[in-house]
């Protein structure tokens, strides 16, 4: 069961959200061609480790968060808005 | 970060085993002479330096894919490399379910192959794995799923495959324990595939691992992949913590795993690695002699030959390497339980599990080439690899001894997504945790 942290409502159940996917993947620029938006729209690194991802709060309020859990141990490090820079915690990229 | 590879203990091939052939009149004399006569069914192999082809995974896939090399197209310099001991991974985690009734005609007639090679499997194998053909039944909640299950059962007969629809009170013969009238989602009617089933997963990892020894390939357990060694784009072998291992081809048969293992290619996959529960309940008189999936939710059940039912429900939905499920998803597939089985509501829980699956960007495998010369991925299996696993074997099998794709499985390649020939039953588009 994760509680996730919601920046504007406070920790709340993970029924409450919507997973939405990985979040480090940028939208190539529309003459990146074909490998980079294929990669953009079906590769995914796929980490055993920290994962920046989506969740969509439909239970509060209906807005984007940019979470960076452990996709092993499922602990959340971090939580913040579609335009926050998070990165995973000091000295552990995996 | 690798450790430095082991020396070798003598390259002499380990010492073949041979555990005889299994038949009735065995079972009789061993009987009478105090069942001293058995023998391991698979050899414990020692890896050796070089294989023509190295399988990393021993699971169904893998064991499947090198019976298959060995027996219908000769390659028997193989070795499948597993982490730990066999059948502990998702080939020993699903619930052991077996069908075809797909929609799109190539996933139909792939999974029919694998079906018909369900039907002769424990023949060839010379391996009791239960193959039981009780039926799987879907049911409907809705006019529009019936006719959405109409055109999917129209697809399969088109194609020569089993399938057809029941009304209410003949859902209601086969399975008394439904809830016809649930007060959520009345079942309007089903539709039953009888060659579905079940097979005992445990024995199918058995079963091809000892068929797959006695055909000549090493099965080497607890013997961990670390690194894959490349010469520029070609793969040249793996390094594992037995030491470096060389080989002409290295397949990965490691479905919820497969991106890491890639990773150490240098690859990047479609995938996504996602958790699914099974639950399995006390075990009590048989109750449910079919394979019953709720059509208002996702849960599916069968009743064990020991009395237990057998069931699952969707992914917990967010990626996760954790074999381990969390309550809500659990609480979502016993509200589906009791809606559809209101008779089970005390039966009590024994067991609850997780196994990590493969989720592929548009829900469907992935037996492919890859950029990198002499690597072949068998992966992407979502939540449906075990039905899959003899004609998945196969289609492995044949693309790395042929170096083109088996037929059956031309559409399986990874080359799909970027050419947008996706092959999306449920058309979710690219969100694995949507399929």
């Amino acid at each position: 069961m994760l509680r996730i942290p919601c920046p504007w409502c406070g920790e709340r159940d993970e029924t409450e959200f919507r997973y939405r996917g990985d979040a480090s993947k940028v939208r190539p620029a529309a003459d990146a061609g074909l490998a980079a938006f294929t990669a953009y729209v079906y590769e995914r690194d796929n980490h055993c480790g920290w994962h920046l991802e989506w969740w969509l709060h439909v239970g509060g309020c209906r807005r984007l968060l940019k979470v960076v859990r452990h996709t092993l141990s499922h602990e959340i490090h971090a939580v913040g808005g579609p335009e926050d820079q998070l990165s995973p915690p000091p000295g552990l990229t995996r | 970060m690798n450790p430095q590879p082991k020396s070798h203990p003598t390259p002499a091939r380990a010492r073949r085993v041979s555990s005889g052939r299994y038949s009735l009149w065995r079972v009789l004399l061993e009987g009478l002479t105090g069942q001293r006569g058995w023998s391991r069914a698979w050899a414990k192999a020692t890896p050796r330096e070089r294989y023509r082809v190295v399988i990393v995974g021993g699971g169904g896939h893998g064991l499947a894919t090198a019976f298959y090399l060995a027996t219908e197209y000769g390659i028997s310099d193989v070795a499948v490399l597993e982490q730990g001991p066999l059948g502990l991974g998702n080939v020993g985690r699903n619930t052991t379910i077996i069908r075809s009734n797909y929609f799109h005609p190539q996933n139909i007639r792939f999974y029919e192959h694998s079906l018909k090679l369900w039907e002769g499997l424990e023949r060839a194998l010379n391996f009791n794995a239960m193959v039981s053909q009780r039926g799987t039944l879907n049911l409907f909640h809705s006019e529009a799923q019936r006719d959405l299950f109409t055109r999917r059962a129209n697809m399969m007969r088109l194609l020569g495959v089993d399938a057809e629809a029941l009304s209410r009170e003949a859902v209601k013969e086969l399975v008394p324990l439904v809830d016809l009238d649930n007060g959520r989602y009345p079942v309007l009617g089903g539709f039953l595939q009888r060659r579905g089933g079940t097979v005992r997963h445990d024995a199918v990892a058995w079963g091809y691992a000892r068929a797959a020894s006695e055909a000549g390939v090493d099965i080497v357990e607890d013997c961990e992949v670390t690194g894959i060694a490349r010469d520029g784009s070609r793969v040249t072998g793996v390094e594992t913590t037995r030491g470096h291992i060389t080989a002409d081809t290295v397949c990965l048969a490691v479905a919820g795993h497969s991106s890491r293992l890639a990773a150490m290619a240098g690859l990047t996959l479609p995938i996504e690695s996602h958790v699914l529960q099974a639950f399995v309940s006390e075990g009590i008189k048989p109750v449910l002699d079919v394979v019953l999936t709720y059509g208002a939710g996702h849960f599916y059940v069968s009743q064990s030959d020991k009395g237990g039912l057998v069931f699952g429900g969707a992914i917990d939905g967010y990626n996760t390497y954790g074999q381990r499920g969390t309550l809500p998803m659990a609480e979502e597939v016993a509200a589906a339980a009791v809606t559809l089985l209101p008779g089970l509501a005390r039966l009590k829980v024994l067991r609850q599990w997780g196994g990590v699956m493969d989720m592929s960007m548009d829900g469907s495998p992935i037996i492919s080439a890859t950029p990198l010369e002499g690597l072949i991925v068998n992966g992407g299996w979502c939540y449906g690899g075990f039905k899959a696993i003899p004609a998945g074997g196969l289609a492995t099998a044949h693309l790395i001894a042929r170096q083109a794709p088996h037929p059956l499985a031309a559409h399986l390649g990874m080359e799909r997504f970027a050419a947008g020939r996706t092959v999306d039953e449920r058309g979710a588009g690219p969100f694995p945790y949507a399929h």
